[in-house]
C-alpha cells in the first residue's frame, strides 16, 4: 500500500519531529473512532424513534431526507442538529455561569473519553491499558458530575431534584455494576478488555454470560440504570420533574447532554457485548461444520453485530417498560443486586475451588 | 508464601473474636427485640473463649506474626487478659441500663467487640501500620458508640466534640507516623527504634516526628492540656458507654504508648521525658483542682480520669523498667477502680432518672449500707488511702520517680493528690453523713450486684495483697 | 525538558492551583469541585509513575463516589455566606499573631535552613518497569501476602463504618411515612374493591 503514496508526503511527514508524530497518529485515531461514534449517536436517536414508532404502530420519522428524496427520514438528525446548532443558548438569571457552561462538557467528555482502551477486534484499540476495565469503570462513574454540576448551577428547583435523585441511583448502581464485574475479573484473571474477550474464546458455551448469567442481567440492568434511561429515568421524569437536570438548557448546551446519553448507552452496549458474550469472537467458533467459513471467523462484524442487539434492547425497554418508583429503584439496587452479585461470586469461588466451567483446565 | 510462614496461630484469639463478632452481627440481624438477651450472651461468650485462648497462649518470649506485624509478649498477654476481663464485666454492669432506655440493641454489643479487638490489635502491633489501624477500628467503634443515643442531645454533642477532636489527633499521629517513615524508611517499630539510635537524639526531624506523635498519644488519652473532649464526653455519652471508653481504652492507650515511646522512640527518651513532665504536672493540677467544682459526678470523675493519667504518664517518664511497671500496675488499679466507679452509677440509675448528680449519692448508706461500703473502698482507693490499691499503685510511680532523683516531681504529685482527696472523700460524707433524698429502693439484677460487689473487693483485697499483681507487672519489664 | 517533564510540571501546577482553590474558593461547591480535580492531578501524577492501579482506583473511588456523595451534601447544605464571613476582619489580626508566632517558633527551631535538616540527599528516579509489568498483580501480590493483616484490619474498620452509619441514621421516626413495598405487592383485589349488588332503580319523575 505504500507505494501507492507519492514520495513527497512521505518527505513531508517525516520531516516533523517524532514527538509530534506521535501527537499526530493518536488524534488520528481519535478521530477515526469519534467520527463513527458520533455518527452512530445521531443514527441511534433515529433508530429509537423509529423502533419505538414501529413497536407503537406508527411509523415515525419518514419525511427529511436528501436532495429532495424522502429516503425512509434518514436525514433527521441531521436537520435536528443543524436546528440545535442555531439554537439560542439560554443561561438562567442567577445561575452559576460557569458551572452551567461546564457541566454539557463533563457529561460528554467520560462518555468518549472511555473508548480509548475499547477493543474493535484483535488489533484495534487506541490504548492497549493493562488496567483497562478499571478504566472504563472510573470514567462512567464519573459521568455523573455533569448531571449533579447541571443541577445544581442551574437554580432551578426541578434540576436540583433531579440531581439529587441521579446522584443517589448512580452511585448505588455503581456498587452491583463493579460487583459484577468482580465476577468477569475471577473468571478472565485480567483488567485488560482484550485478554477478557481472549478468555472466552472456543464458542458460545465459552463466554462468560454461560457461567454468570446472574451477573450478566445485573451488570446489564444497572448499565440502563447508570445511564438514566427508561425505565430508570427519573432523573428526567418528565412527569414529574419536567425534564430534571436539563430542564433549563437549550440550544446546543442541550444537544450534548443529548449526545452523552446516547454515546452512554452505546458504550454500555459495547462493554457488555465485550465482557459478557466475547465481543468480536464469532458463536460459532470450533464448529466443524463451519471450518474455515467466515462465520466462525473473529471479527469486527461479530462485536458491531452484539452492540447494535443491546442498544436495540434498551429502546425496547423503554418502549416496553413503565417507569419505576424512586424507592422501588433504590430497593432494586440494595436489597436484590448487591447481594444476588455477592451470591454468585462466592458460586464462583467455588467454581474456582472445584474447577468446574471455565476453570477446568 | 505459604500460609503457615504468616505464623497466624499466634493472633488466634483476635481470629476467634473477629470470627465470633461477624457470628453475632449475623445473628442479631435476626432476633427481634425481645430475644436482644441471645446477643449479649453470645457477646460475652465469644469474651470468653477470647479469654481462654489468650490464657493458653500465654509465653514469656518475644513472638512475631504476619511478616513482623503482629508481637505477641508479656506486655501484650497481661493487658489483653484485662482488656477483655474488663470489656466482659462492662456488659454485665450496662445490660439493665441499657434496657431502661430502650437502647438495648445489638450494636452496643457489636461495637464493643469490634472496640475491643481494635484494642487487642493495638496492643500487639508492631508496625506504625497496625497501631494505626487498631486505634481506628477502636475509635470508630467509640464515636459510633456515644452517640447511641440518637434522641438525647447530649449524646450527639458529646459524640460530635469527640469525633472532630479525635480526628485531629488520628490525623497528627499519622503525620508524625509519615515523618518517622520518612526519616527511617520502614514501618517496623524496630527498624524505627535501629533509625533513632543510628541518627541520634539530637536529629531534629526525629524530635518532630515525636512532638506530633506524642500530641495524638495524649489526645487520645486525655492528658491536659489536650483533655478538653473528656469531660463533655464522659458527661455527655450513656453511663454504659462511659464506662466502656474509661476504662478498657487506656491499658491500650497505655500500650501504644510503650510501643511508640518506648520501643520505637526509646532513643529519643530525653526529649520525651522533658514533655511529658510538663504534661504530667499540668494534668494532675487541672484535674484535681477542677474536679472539686463539680456537681455532676460522671463529669468529676471525667477531671479525675485526667489526674490518673498525669500519673501514669509520671510512672512512664521514668524511662525505667520500674517506671513502665509502675505505671501499667496504675493504669491497671485506674481501670479496675473506674470501672467501680461508674458501676455503681449505673446500679443508682434507673429508668428515666440518670443519678449522676452528686447529690443523688445523698445518703447511700440508709438506701443500700453495703454498696454505700462498696462505694466507699472505690473512692479510698481512687483518692490513695491505704490499703487499698490505689495507694499502692501511686507509692510504686512515686517510687521509680525518686529513684530517677525528680524529688521534686513526687513532692507536687503528692501535694496534688492530696488536693484530690478533697473530692472523693466529700462523695463518702454525702453518702454516709447527709440525709437521703430518694427514697426508691435499689433495683438491679443479682449478677450486676455480684460483679460489682467482686470488683470492688478486689481492689481492697489487691490493696491488702498487691505482690501478687505488681511481680507480674514487674515480670513484663525484666 | 521531555514531553513525561512537561506533564509532571503541568500536572503538578494544576494540583497546586486546584489545592489552593480548595481553600480559598467562596463557595463549598466550588470548593468541593477544585478537590475533584485536586484527585484528578494527582491520579495524573501517578499514572507518571507507572501506579496504573493506584491511579485509577483514586479516581474511582473518590472522584466516583466519595466526591459524589461529598458534594451531595454540600448541595444540600443552605449556607449563609455572609454569616460566615462576619468578624473576619475582626479576628484577623489575632490569627496573624498567632501565625505569626508559629513561624517564629518554627524557624528558632529549624534554626539554621543551610544546615539542611529537611534537605533531601538525592532525589531518586522512579524505577522504570518494563511493558509486561502490571502494577495491578504486583499490589495484589503484596496486599495478600505481606500486609495480609493490615487488609483484613482495614476491612473490618469499613464493616464497623457500616454499621455505625446504619445504627446512627436507621430508626423509626413518629412523623415519617413510609411504604411498604411487600405488603403492596401482596394486596388483593378483594381487600380494596367490594362489589355491592343493587336492585336498579326507576327514578319517578312528577
Amino acid at each position: 500500500m505504500i507505494e501507492y503514496i507519492p514520495q513527497w508526503t512521505i518527505d513531508f511527514w517525516n520531516w516533523f519531529p517524532v514527538d509530534l508524530q506521535t501527537l499526530l497518529i493518536i488524534l488520528g485515531k481519535i478521530i477515526l473512532i469519534l467520527v463513527p461514534l458520533l455518527l452512530a449517536v445521531a443514527y441511534v436517536t433515529y433508530f429509537e424513534r423509529k423502533v419505538i414508532g414501529y413497536m407503537q404502530v406508527r411509523i415515525g420519522p419518514n419525511r427529511v431526507g436528501f436532495f429532495g428524496f424522502s429516503l425512509w427520514g434518514l436525514g433527521q438528525p441531521i436537520a435536528d442538529a443543524v436546528k440545535l446548532l442555531f439554537k439560542e443558548i439560554i443561561i438562567p438569571s442567577q445561575a452559576n455561569k460557569y458551572l452551567f457552561l461546564i457541566a454539557p462538557v463533563l457529561s460528554i467528555g467520560p462518555a468518549l473519553a472511555a473508548w480509548a482502551v475499547i477493543p474493535f477486534n484483535r488489533e484495534m484499540t487506541l490504548a492497549n491499558v493493562d488496567a483497562g476495565l478499571l478504566y472504563v469503570l472510573a470514567l462512567t462513574s464519573i459521568g455523573v458530575y455533569g448531571v449533579i454540576i447541571a443541577g445544581w448551577a442551574s437554580n432551578s428547583k426541578y434540576a436540583i431534584l433531579s440531581a439529587l435523585r441521579a446522584g443517589a441511583q448512580i452511585v448505588a448502581y455503581e456498587i452491583a455494576m463493579g460487583f459484577a464485574l468482580v465476577g468477569v475479573l475471577m473468571a478472565s484473571g485480567s483488567l485488560n478488555l482484550g485478554a477478557i474477550v481472549e478468555a472466552q474464546a472456543g464458542g458460545f458455551s465459552s463466554w462468560f454470560i454461560v457461567w454468570m448469567l446472574p451477573l450478566f442481567l445485573v451488570y446489564f440492568i444497572s448499565g440502563v440504570a447508570e445511564t438514566n434511561r427508561a425505565p430508570f429515568d427519573v432523573a428526567e421524569g418528565e412527569s414529574e420533574i419536567v425534564a430534571g437536570f436539563h430542564v433549563e438548557y437549550s440550544g446546543m448546551a442541550f444537544a450534548v447532554f443529548f449526545l452523552a446519553e446516547y454515546a452512554n448507552i452505546i458504550l454500555i452496549s459495547a462493554l457488555t457485548s465485550l465482557m459478557f458474550l466475547g465481543g468480536w469472537l464469532s458463536p460459532f467458533e470450533g464448529w466443524s461444520s463451519l471450518q474455515g467459513h467466515w462465520l466462525a471467523e473473529a471479527s469486527i462484524f461479530w462485536f458491531l453485530g452484539k452492540t447494535s442487539f443491546f442498544i436495540f434492547c434498551f429502546l425496547w425497554f423503554r418502549a416496553t417498560f413503565p417507569r419505576y418508583r424512586y424507592d422501588q429503584i433504590m430497593r432494586l439496587g440494595w436489597k436484590v443486586f448487591i447481594p444476588v452479585t455477592i451470591v454468585w461470586i462466592f458460586v464462583e469461588g467455588v467454581m474456582v475451588v472445584l474447577k468446574v466451567g471455565p476453570w477446568a483446565g | 508464601m505459604t500460609l503457615d510462614a504468616l505464623n497466624y496461630i499466634v493472633a488466634l484469639p483476635e481470629i476467634f473474636l473477629l470470627s465470633m463478632t461477624c457470628v453475632v452481627l449475623v445473628v442479631d440481624v435476626s432476633l427481634r427485640d425481645a430475644q436482644r438477651n441471645a446477643s449479649y450472651v453470645l457477646a460475652q461468650l465469644s469474651l470468653l473463649g477470647t479469654f481462654l485462648l489468650l490464657l493458653s497462649g500465654m509465653t514469656d518470649a518475644r513472638i512475631y506474626a504476619f511478616n513482623d506485624m503482629f508481637v505477641q509478649d508479656g506486655m501484650a498477654d497481661l493487658l489483653k487478659l484485662f482488656v477483655v476481663a474488663i470489656v466482659a464485666v462492662v456488659f454485665v454492669y450496662s445490660r439493665d441500663y441499657l434496657k431502661g432506655r430502650s437502647i438495648f440493641k445489638g450494636e452496643y454489643y457489636l461495637l464493643g467487640l469490634f472496640a475491643t479487638l481494635g484494642m487487642m490489635l493495638m496492643i500487639s502491633s508492631a508496625s506504625l501500620l497496625m497501631l494505626y489501624l487498631g486505634l481506628e477500628l477502636l475509635s470508630l467503634c467509640l464515636y459510633a458508640m456515644v452517640a447511641l443515643h440518637r434522641d438525647n442531645g447530649n449524646a450527639s454533642e458529646a459524640a460530635m466534640k469527640y469525633f472532630v477532636l479525635g480526628a485531629i489527633a488520628s490525623g497528627m499521629l499519622l503525620y508524625g507516623m509519615s515523618i518517622l517513615y520518612g526519616l527511617s524508611g520502614s514501618l517496623m517499630l524496630v527498624d524505627i527504634a535501629h533509625a533513632v539510635t543510628q541518627t541520634g537524639s539530637t536529629d531534629i526531624g526525629m524530635v518532630f516526628a515525636l512532638v506530633f506523635v506524642l500530641v495524638a498519644l495524649m489526645f487520645k488519652l486525655g492528658a491536659v492540656p489536650f483533655h478538653m473532649w473528656v469531660p463533655d464526653v464522659y458527661q455527655g455519652s450513656p453511663t454504659a458507654v462511659t464506662v466502656f471508653l474509661s476504662t478498657a481504652p487506656k491499658l491500650a492507650g497505655f500500650a501504644i504508648i510503650m510501643r511508640l515511646l518506648v520501643e520505637a522512640l526509646g532513643g529519643l527518651h530525653t526529649d520525651w521525658q522533658q514533655m511529658l513532665v510538663i504534661l504530667a504536672v499540668l494534668s494532675m493540677a487541672i484535674g484535681n483542682i477542677v474536679a472539686i467544682a463539680q456537681a455532676n459526678i460522671k463529669r468529676m470523675l471525667a477531671y479525675s480520669t485526667i489526674s490518673h493519667v498525669g500519673f501514669i504518664i509520671l510512672g512512664i517518664l521514668a524511662a525505667s523498667a520500674e517506671g513502665y511497671a509502675s505505671a501499667m500496675f496504675y493504669t491497671i488499679a485506674y481501670a479496675l477502680m473506674s470501672l467501680g466507679g461508674f458501676g455503681i452509677i449505673m446500679l443508682l440509675a434507673r429508668s428515666g432518672f440518670e443519678a449522676d448528680q452528686l447529690d443523688d449519692f445523698k445518703g447511700l448508706n440508709q438506701r443500700s449500707p453495703w454498696f454505700a461500703f462498696m462505694m466507699l473502698i472505690l473512692m479510698f482507693s481512687m483518692a490513695g488511702v491505704p490499703p487499698t490499691l490505689g495507694f499502692w499503685a501511686k507509692l510504686a510511680v512515686l517510687k521509680s520517680i525518686i529513684h530517677i532523683d525528680m524529688v521534686w516531681l513526687a513532692g507536687v504529685a503528692v501535694f496534688f493528690s492530696i488536693i484530690g482527696v478533697f473530692y472523693y472523700l466529700r462523695i463518702i460524707k454525702l453518702m454516709y453523713f447527709d440525709k437521703q433524698q430518694d427514697n426508691t429502693p435499689l433495683q438491679c439484677s443479682t449478677d450486676m450486684q455480684f460483679v460489682l460487689s467482686g470488683n470492688a473487693l478486689l481492689i481492697l483485697a489487691l490493696g491488702l495483697y498487691p505482690t501478687s499483681l505488681m511481680v507480674l507487672c514487674v515480670s513484663v519489664f525484666t | 525538558m521531555t514531553f513525561t517533564d512537561f506533564i509532571f510540571f503541568a500536572f503538578s501546577a494544576l494540583l497546586l492551583a486546584s489545592a489552593m482553590g480548595v481553600i480559598t474558593a467562596r463557595n463549598p461547591v466550588h470548593s468541593a469541585l477544585f478537590l475533584v480535580l485536586s484527585f484528578f492531578s494527582c491520579s495524573a501524577l501517578w499514572l507518571l509513575l507507572e501506579a496504573e492501579f493506584l491511579a485509577i482506583a483514586l479516581v474511582l473511588v473518590y472522584v466516583g463516589a466519595v466526591m459524589v456523595l461529598f458534594l451531595f451534601i454540600v448541595m444540600m447544605l443552605d449556607i449563609n455566606l455572609v454569616q460566615m464571613r462576619e468578624g473576619f476582619v475582626r479576628y484577623l489580626p489575632v490569627g496573624v499573631f498567632f501565625a505569626l508566632c508559629l513561624v517564629g517558633i518554627m524557624i528558632w527551631v529549624v534554626g539554621d535552613f543551610s544546615a539542611g535538616v529537611f534537605e533531601v540527599p538525592t532525589l531518586q528516579q522512579a524505577v522504570q518497569h518494563g511493558a509486561d509489568y502490571s502494577n495491578t498483580k504486583a499490589l495484589g501480590r503484596v496486599i495478600y501476602t505481606d500486609y495480609v493483616l493490615p487488609f483484613e484490619i482495614a476491612a473490618v474498620i469499613l464493616l464497623v463504618a457500616i454499621i455505625a452509619a446504619i445504627i446512627l441514621t436507621m430508626r423509626r421516626r413518629e412523623m415519617t411515612k413510609y411504604q411498604t413495598p411487600s405488603k403492596q405487592v401482596m394486596v388483593k383485589r378483594n381487600d380494596r374493591l367490594r362489589i355491592v349488588k343493587m336492585e336498579a332503580t326507576v327514578e319517578e319523575s312528577e
